[in-house]
């Protein structure tokens, strides 16, 4: 048992122990407070090795080409942004590139560090500065956001023109399947665990029921 | 809500809010870091309601430009064409996709009224010390930091128009300004969701113990 607080409520509470792949809420404002994946590293760890490569096809690889009136045009998705750039657009150039490559990406590379250096506890503690950001990074990363827009994109130019997908397009929509399933496999509590503490102490002895709370550094 | 319904602020303790570890304090006033991650704990986000408030009202402000001015502007045989976001929404309709239609619609124009709206009820509803449907409150707090992302599509929408239609000197399509003022609505409000501390829903009907 150990006890917790609500991130959204701030209750105090014990977790039960959980089955595998269960999961367990707020007693009283119903948030899921933890996860019990089966292999919360294995699993995270091989789906994000596939999302880093599909990843570099889906930006090396032309998302759509056009042809009208005998020419054509090919964009990927930091040309998008790069063509915003060139308008005059810089800040929703820059925006865009952030949310759709820079945010992804950066959740990826560090999720596979941490994944990596989490196999052997205890991970030194840089390990958990790298998992703060790859937290940070995901509200951002809006990978599915982007195929949205790029099919509604589409549509609309579909009247003027004739669009084909390309590779590229592809590898987006695998991508977008693979980053929740990132997200659910991975349990960030069973990784916090394998990392050392910043603070050089040794977590209290696992399992210990009422264990007293460690008093923060200075 | 039991009578034994503890918090760990009225218990003395904090929980980090980057590991979730719950550690004592050193001090009431300067709690110190985290032993485990080495965040700054806080009691509750710094300065919530007044940093949520701001980005609230700036995206606010930003909404009216968003809408008012063209987002793409299309040049057909010599002739500009400016689009607002509402005109985009229209052309997709008449022009047969009513299921585009419509996920624009909710997506660009209803989820950022929508977002900012509730961030304005939960702001003043904590201000006013209400301790009714917390448990509502917090489930709409935490359907504004799901849903906020998707407003962002009509922006990848007008980068990838511009991108692929540039026919010079046929047909190209340019951005217009109003992409960024709505690019803005959607970072100020997905930002002013992190800034709000849902435990400050909770907080209202706690006894005064929070101080302890």
């Amino acid at each position: 048992m150990e006890t917790i607080a609500c991130p959204d409520c701030d209750l105090l509470q014990c977790l039960p122990p959980l089955p595998l792949g269960g999961k367990a809420r707020c007693a009283r404002c119903g948030t899921t407070v933890a996860t019990q994946p089966r292999d919360p590293i294995g699993r995270p760890l091989a789906l994000t090795l596939a999302a880093a490569i599909v990843f570099v096809l889906a930006n090396t690889t032309p998302l759509m080409g056009l042809s009208a009136v005998g020419r054509h045009a090919s964009t990927t998705i930091i040309g998008g942004s790069y063509d915003m750039w060139l308008q005059g657009e810089r800040i929703t150039a820059a925006i865009v590139a952030f949310c759709a490559v820079i945010a992804p990406g950066s959740y990826l590379l560090f999720m596979l560090t941490v994944l990596l250096a989490i196999r052997r506890p205890p991970a030194p503690a840089w390990v958990g500065e790298l998992l703060r950001w790859a937290d940070a990074m995901r509200p951002w990363s809006m990978k599915e956001v982007m195929l949205l827009g790029i099919l509604v994109a589409l549509i609309k130019i579909a009247e003027l023109a004739k669009v084909e997908p390309g590779i590229g397009m592809y590898a987006v929509g695998a991508l977008v399947l693979l980053l929740p399933a990132i997200m659910v496999t991975f349990d960030a509590r069973e990784a916090w665990r394998r990392v050392a503490w910043a603070s050089g102490g040794a977590p209290p002895a696992s399992g210990a029921r009422n264990a007293t709370f460690p008093e923060a550094t200075p | 809500m039991t009578a034994a319904a503890l918090s760990a602020a009225q218990a003395g303790l904090l929980s980090c809010e980057t590991c979730g570890l719950l550690a004592r304090p050193i001090t009431r006033t300067e709690p110190g870091h985290c032993p485990r991650c080495g965040a700054v704990l806080e009691w509750r986000r710094h300065h919530s309601i007044q940093f949520t408030w701001a980005l609230v009202i700036a995206a606010a402000i930003c909404y009216i430009p968003a809408n008012v001015l063209p987002v793409l502007v299309t040049n057909a045989f010599g002739k500009p064409d400016p689009d607002t976001i509402i005109s985009g929404v229209i052309f997709l309709y008449t022009s047969g996709s009513w299921p585009l239609a419509l996920i624009v619609l909710i997506a660009s124009v209803m989820v950022p009224l929508g977002k900012l709206a509730a961030l304005a009820y939960l702001l003043i509803s904590v201000q006013r010390g209400s301790a009714t449907s917390n448990k509502e409150r917090t489930r709409l707090y935490r359907l504004v930091e799901l849903i906020g992302r998707w407003s962002m599509l009509d922006v990848f929408v007008d980068t990838f128009t511009v991108a692929l239609v540039q026919l010079q000197p046929l047909m190209w399509v340019d951005p217009g300004p109003g992409v960024l003022f709505f690019a803005a609505v959607v970072v100020l409000t997905m930002i002013a969701a992190e800034t709000f501390d849902p435990r400050l829903i909770w907080d209202a009907g706690a006894a005064p113990g929070e101080s302890r």
